[in-house]
């Protein structure tokens, strides 16, 4: 049987951010699967060795919009890891709060797009809606919708008012009853089901070769998860749950995220309740020389940085590595032997940032343009209302 | 045993297992420990973290500094809560070692990133070819050396690079 | 000229194209479709192709990937359009000025109407940018791309 390659992206009008996936199929199963990255580097490592470690944290900052947290949170481990010191109490709580609070909307963001490509744009519409809630949130704690620039070596940049807190709080409470329906609504749907179960498998195995990271490894059964192996925030202080799959595919992939919505409500109730006062920040003086390493557990998976210092004020070498770096390879395993239609969703499922990272078409050999990365997600959605129709939905 | 008796005796059998190819061995800290080891060894010293002690596998930062290009392996032992990072020095003016991803598929792209962006050339990788960088990049310019120059002549930079 | 010109306006479709972005203003833009702000009460459509674009809105820094790319796509877009930049990335390149990846700013590649400033801008920033747009355009404030150039910055409050 003759081999078609199909291109996805880089300019694909339903992804937000360029990529370029090739797929090679024969009829309709994916037999083969290349990556071409490049369309969001912007040589952010070499731009942190001409600035200050203070400046370096509003950069990287700048790496991704969604978890524009997790990676200003680990630069700062990484500076604090040059030299023992402690973070202050009340530090460590409004970190927690903060990356929490922007798990909750990176999961849902997932949950809006998931149910985009699939065709459910109610759930789109419905849980974007309720990420603006979550996104008030953020803005009454912190000033802003996104890139906080809470973070800094040494603590936060500004304090939480303790009037705020039961405003956040009441807020929080006005969502659940919204997202235990959304919940309830995504997790029995028969048609999601049908569409999600079994498809796109990582088997453990594979998920510990690629080494693999965040809920992407969870669902395959891997119960790791960097806030509870290597504590940092107040993690080790309150009440909280690993969430876990088993069998590592899109259907998995998707409930350990719904369900790390609730664990993460949890931290924050947990935290703002008992938010102790103090201080916000241990006024670090002086930059040692040294090594220092810094990984925190961002939504998609572990963000890693690792920061040299010379003993002046800018890093030497600052490393980056982002979770989606070690979860895009896993293509390779899910999406070979897939169905066509089935591709968009199981590529999806990884929630992939590739502006962390540093696109989909079908092409015949010849070069000739059969489909458009548009015309997969609409394969997408057809096997949806084909699933629909089958069971009497 | 406790867990800080069970993390010496971890350290203990690397450092007996491996002691030829050792350089140095820095404890650091609970939760930091650096190697530095010889090119040669990094094969199975990552083969035996990764397989045996079933650590997971970070990343590798590759730093130019003006003695050598050196790699730092990060591991991470989660039982231990300890990320164990493994250092090779290589020559500055053809820098080669061989490639981890024979041993394990999670370093195949960043072994592809630093080989484009420092110019190191993993023996034995089965894809070396570029991943971040544009097509029209030129050839032999590494954009993390320390000696990198802007050489587009199109380029509108008011502040150096 | 000017008929086709108030007909586009009633109703652009806008291409959304990052040239290398963090994406908090692509996903600011996306928002702006979500039932908060929900711009198409204003007849604004996300086009699914270049060929139906009227407005073409860009965000991210133009890394050189990107660059090839995004001057295809403008020779694509049927004239008159309108070229909106999104964010300080695509203003400037923002913090990546000095980036080796980054050689040119965007009005250098493509003549850009609007800019609408922020990192990321709100949606109701990107929102008024889109308005004061359609108005300037409308009492012909903004000339089209391909008639002879005027550039001219939208502060967005």
């Amino acid at each position: 049987m003759s081999k078609t390659i199909v291109p996805i992206g880089p300019y694909h009008p339903l992804q937000e951010e360029p990529e370029f996936f090739t797929l090679t199929v024969e009829g309709e199963e994916v037999v083969d699967i290349d990556v071409r990255l490049g369309y969001n580097h912007r040589g952010i490592e070499k731009l942190s060795e001409s600035r200050s470690f203070d400046q370096t944290v509003f950069l990287v900052e700048r790496i991704c919009g969604i978890c524009s947290t997790s990676h200003p949170y680990a630069c700062v481990r990484a500076v604090e890891d040059l030299f023992p010191m402690d973070v202050p109490e009340r530090a460590r709580y409004i970190r927690t709060i903060i990356a929490e609070g922007e798990r909750i909307h990176s999961h849902l963001l997932w949950l809006g797009l998931a149910g985009h490509f699939l065709g459910y744009n109610t759930v789109y519409m419905w849980v974007w809606k309720l990420r603006e809630e979550i996104l008030d949130c953020m803005e009454i704690l912190t000033g802003n919708r996104n890139n906080y620039a809470m973070f800094k070596p040494g603590g936060v940049r500004r304090d939480v008012r303790a009037e705020d807190i039961p405003t956040v709080l009441r807020k929080i409470d006005s969502i659940v009853p919204t997202l235990e329906m959304i919940k309830a609504a995504v997790l029995d749907d028969p048609v999601l089901q049908a569409r999600l179960k079994g498809v796109g498998i990582l088997s453990r195995q594979a998920a510990v070769e690629y080494s693999a990271v965040g809920p992407t490894a969870r669902a395959s059964g891997i119960g790791k998860d960097v806030r509870k192996d290597c504590a940092y925030g107040v993690y080790d202080r309150i009440d909280w749950n690993v969430v876990t799959g088993r069998n590592g595919d899109v259907w998995d992939k998707l409930v350990v995220r719904v369900l790390e919505l609730f664990e993460s409500i949890k931290i924050i109730r947990q935290c703002l309740e008992g938010l102790p006062s103090g201080e916000i920040d241990a006024r670090i003086a002086d930059y040692p020389a040294g090594e220092g390493i810094g990984h925190i557990e961002a939504p998609r998976g572990e963000t890693f940085h690792y920061i040299r210092s010379d003993g002046t004020n800018r890093p030497v070498r600052h490393k980056v590595r982002a979770p989606t770096y070690m979860n895009l390879p896993t293509f390779k395993e899910t999406v070979k032997g897939a169905n066509l239609a089935d591709a968009t969703i199981i590529l999806a499922a990884i929630d992939p940032c590739y502006c962390c990272t540093e696109r989909m078409a079908v092409r015949t050999p010849e070069g000739r343009k059969l489909m458009g990365g548009y015309d997969l997600v609409r394969l997408s959605r057809e096997k949806t209302e084909r699933l629909r129709k089958e069971l009497g939905a | 045993m406790s867990r800080t008796e069970e993390r010496e005796n971890v350290l203990n059998t690397l450092h007996r297992r491996f002691g030829a190819g050792i350089i140095e061995f820095a404890d650091r800290s609970p939760r930091r420990v650096y190697l530095e080891i010889k090119p040669e060894s990094v094969c199975e010293v990552a083969d035996y973290l990764f397989h045996t002690l079933e650590a997971r596998f970070n990343t590798a930062s590759a730093t130019d500094t003006p003695a050598a290009v050196e790699i730092l392996y990060h591991f991470t032992l989660e039982r231990f809560g300890l990320v164990i990072s493994l250092r090779v020095e290589l020559d500055r003016g053809a820098p080669a070692v061989d490639s981890l991803a024979c041993c394990f598929p999670a370093a195949e792209w960043i072994e592809r990133e630093i080989h484009e962006l420092f110019g190191v050339d993993f023996r034995g990788h089965p894809d070396l070819r570029r991943l971040l960088l544009p097509e029209q990049w030129p050839e032999g310019v590494h954009p993390l050396r320390r000696d990198y120059q802007e050489w587009d002549s199109e380029a509108v930079r008011t502040r150096g690079v | 000229m000017n008929a086709r010109f108030r007909a586009l306006l009633k109703s652009p479709w806008v291409f959304h194209l990052s040239t290398g972005s963090c994406n908090n203003c692509d996903i600011e833009i996306l928002d702006c479709l979500t039932p908060r702000f929900d711009v198409e009460r204003f007849g604004i459509l996300l086009a699914g192709s270049i060929k139906h674009a009227d407005v073409l809105l860009v965000t991210g820094s133009c890394n050189r990937q990107a660059v090839e790319r995004l001057k295809r796509l403008y020779d694509q877009i049927p004239k008159p359009c309108f070229v909106v930049a999104v964010g300080e990335c695509a203003l400037s390149r923002g913090m990546f000025i000095d980036s080796y990846n980054c050689p040119v700013p965007l009005d250098h590649i493509v003549p850009v109407d609007v800019y609408i400033p922020g990192c990321p801008p709100k949606p109701e920033a990107i929102l008024a940018g889109v308005v004061k747009l359609i108005r300037k355009a409308a009492e012909m404030k903004l000339p089209a791309t391909g008639d002879g150039r005027g550039i001219e910055e939208v502060v967005a409050q």
